[in-house]
């Protein structure tokens, strides 16, 4: 499905990736772990298309299209969905009015027939359950007030409505308690379709316990360093990154 | 000098109680002692009345034929249920106007009637709040002294009026090359409730010149609610206006909406002349193409514990120029006054232009004063945001413009009015 081969970006005169390479198929789950500053947000990012990174090389195939030459919203046709790290507020915009529109255009893209408002509603209403959240919150401006916790539920209850066939969620257990992060959890499991795949974005272990990946990555000064089955994590979780950053170094020095 | 109006003051019919005629001659003289500002005039830097001086304006011509209720609709602002003062070329248009349903206690009338039949009321408080001793008022003077007819509204003590006033000035085919001088006058007795809206539209579109003036009166206890539409064709010209005088706890809230007008100048003042009230004075415009509009706000605390709020939001594309001039003087009696001023603008286009400018003169040592004013573009992350989600870039661009306004439009307290304006923002941006 996706296929990132020696992939690099820059922020600035900043070089942030410097050559990722790793491919997803349907049905699978991976985890991108890392210390801060590693990249693995960066990743994130650049794979929806945020227009703070430029990508100086590499390509990014996705379901046999150039996922690089393709503009964010296009992105989102094709089915990638980015839960935010951060997501951002936006007042003025009610959620329901944000996330119909982001639907209808969804499908629009896809030559599907737009939904009305009312029919709208009924979609909603069941996907609020999943996240455990309040009908009231679709009237509330996007994202604006909302505490960590409701803005990374949010985040689940956009994907839940949107569908999509990709998605990478960045640091979404980040400020979770404990319940929160279940309900966030529970929420991208029942996702899970054979012919869809997620990538998961996190610091620590904590959130790969309720998504269980199928394989890990450690991303290390934007390469990834180790590669491994679930396992990976519960190593990473009991030594730290320590060991995996120094690897090479000492190596070097041994040699 | 400008020599048209004084032909105008020449030609106008003597008619009226005679201390309206002392009031013209003495509006007159100011004028013609000050003459038009200069952007020397510091409260005029920013705007240049010159195409206004320059174009001389004949006197405004009656309506050219009679006009279909249904060429008004567009103007409803919210509901045509609403009692409603039409004038056409500055002149009351009482077929196109329906006082029938006014609630006991309340009297709307046309000016040119309440010189006849109310002259003590008018004569108590015409003139007596909007000042036109300065260059700056030259256009204060100019509508003083040469008025023709304008709305007279009185809301006797105690009387809450929950429908709205909806005063609509149009101007039509015959008004091209004209200029009118509507004269408001709005008296709002103890602890009485109205609202009101001030529009001012063209049926067609030719130039023409709209200088109002509107004074408002609030007693004791006193609530009004103004909202006040500049929505005439874009080759116009509008210079407005609005003076709130309030006494003891009396609340103004004001609302300027602009959209309309190739050069605009609107004046909103208020006079805190009573402790305890409080004055809010909001709004929004948005510009295009070679527009300019000027908002110069003046909040005025001359008693001790009042509050004055002001949000004014500006969206300018095109080469269009909007100002914003916000001054607040705190009197050295005025303690414990609250105010904050907030001028946020969008610009959509590197041509786009925004003077804006607080100022703030504090004579009191015990108050809380606080201004802040932004100007930026479409914030990129959350245009990323939308675009994440599937949103194309263009509705994207439309929903965040819309969003800019919007936190401005949720202050509009009068529910239909503000879905119509918010419904009239969100088809501008659609761009389809």
């Amino acid at each position: 499905m996706l296929t990132i081969d020696g992939l690099r970006a820059t922020a600035g005169d900043r070089e942030i990736l410097r050559g990722i390479t790793m491919s997803v198929a349907a049905g699978e789950v991976h985890a991108i772990m890392g210390p801060n500053g590693s990249g693995k947000s960066t990743l994130a990012q650049v794979l929806a298309g945020h227009p703070g990174y430029e990508v100086t090389g590499g390509t990014v195939e996705y379901d046999g299209r150039d996922l690089l030459a393709m503009e964010p919203e296009e992105r989102a046709h094709a089915g990638i969905f980015l839960a935010f790290q951060y997501p951002v507020e936006i007042p003025g915009v009610s959620n329901a009015y944000f996330l119909r529109t982001a639907f209808n255009e969804i499908r629009k893209a896809r030559g599907e027939e737009e939904i009305d408002p009312m029919d709208f509603l009924d979609v909603m209403a069941e996907r609020l359950k999943l996240v455990d959240m309040d009908e009231a919150m679709l009237q509330r401006s996007v994202n604006s007030g909302f505490s960590g916790g409701e803005k990374k539920r949010n985040e689940i209850l956009q994907m839940a409505v949107l569908e999509p066939r990709l998605a990478i969620l960045d640091e979404t257990d980040s400020g979770l308690d404990i319940d929160a992060l279940r309900v966030v959890a529970d929420g991208v499991n029942a996702l899970r379709r054979p012919e869809n795949a997620t990538i998961v974005v996190t610091h620590y272990q904590r959130l790969l316990n309720y998504i269980v990946p199928d394989y890990v990555h450690v991303l290390a000064n934007g390469r990834i360093v180790k590669s491994g089955g679930k396992e990976l994590a519960l190593d990473l979780e009991a030594r730290g990154y320590d060991w995996l950053i120094d690897e090479p170094r000492t190596a070097g020095a041994g040699a | 000098m400008n020599t048209a109006f004084l032909e105008h003051f020449a030609a106008l019919p003597q008619e009226g109680p005679s201390f309206l005629a002392a009031m013209r001659r003495d509006a007159l003289a100011r004028f013609t002692a000050h003459g038009f500002p200069t952007p020397r005039n510091e409260d005029w830097h920013f705007t240049s009345p010159a195409p206004i001086v320059e174009s001389s304006f004949e006197p405004m011509r009656p309506m050219a034929a009679p006009i279909d209720r249904s060429a008004i609709a567009p103007w409803m602002a919210g509901s045509d249920e609403w009692p409603l003062l039409v004038f056409v070329n500055g002149r009351f248009a009482p077929s196109l106007s329906s006082t029938a349903s006014l609630p006991v206690g309340v009297r709307a009338m046309s000016l040119a009637s309440a010189l006849l039949e109310e002259p003590t009321l008018v004569e108590r408080y015409l003139g007596r709040v909007a000042s036109f001793n300065e260059q700056a008022f030259a256009f204060v003077a100019l509508n003083t002294a040469l008025m023709r007819d304008g709305s007279v509204i009185h809301v006797a003590r105690d009387t809450r009026v929950s429908r709205p006033l909806h005063m609509l000035f149009l101007t039509d085919d015959a008004a091209d090359g004209g200029v009118t001088h509507p004269r408001n006058l709005v008296v709002v007795d103890r602890n009485a409730e109205v609202s009101l809206i001030e529009q001012y539209a063209s049926l067609a579109g030719g130039r023409s010149l709209t200088n109002a003036v509107t004074e408002a009166v609030l007693d004791d206890g006193a609530t009004l609610r103004h909202y006040r539409l500049q929505r005439e064709n874009m080759r116009a010209f509008h210079t407005g206006h609005v003076d709130a005088r309030l006494a003891r706890d009396a609340h103004y809230h004001s609302f300027s909406f602009a959209t309309g007008a190739e050069l605009s100048r609107i004046n909103i003042y208020a006079t805190l002349g009573g402790e305890g009230s409080g004055a809010t004075l909001n709004g929004l415009y948005m510009l295009d193409d070679v527009q300019h509009c000027d908002h110069q706000t003046r909040i005025e605390h001359a008693r001790p514990n009042c509050y004055s709020r002001e949000l004014y939001k500006g969206i300018l594309d095109g080469a269009s120029h909007g100002v914003f001039n916000g001054k607040v003087y705190v009197h050295a009696e005025a303690q414990k006054t609250d105010g904050k001023q907030t001028n946020n603008t969008l610009l959509l286009s590197e041509r786009a232009r925004i003077d804006t400018k607080p100022q703030l003169e504090i004579f009191a040592d015990d108050v809380k004063c606080t201004h802040g004013a932004t100007v930026g573009r479409l914030d990129a992350l959350s245009a990323f945001y939308m675009r994440s989600r599937g949103i194309t870039a263009a509705t994207t661009r439309r929903l965040l413009t819309y969003a800019f306004a919007a936190e401005v439009l949720e202050t509009i307290e009068l529910e239909p009015l503000r879905t119509a304006l918010e419904a009239l923002t969100l088809a501008r941006y659609a761009g389809e």
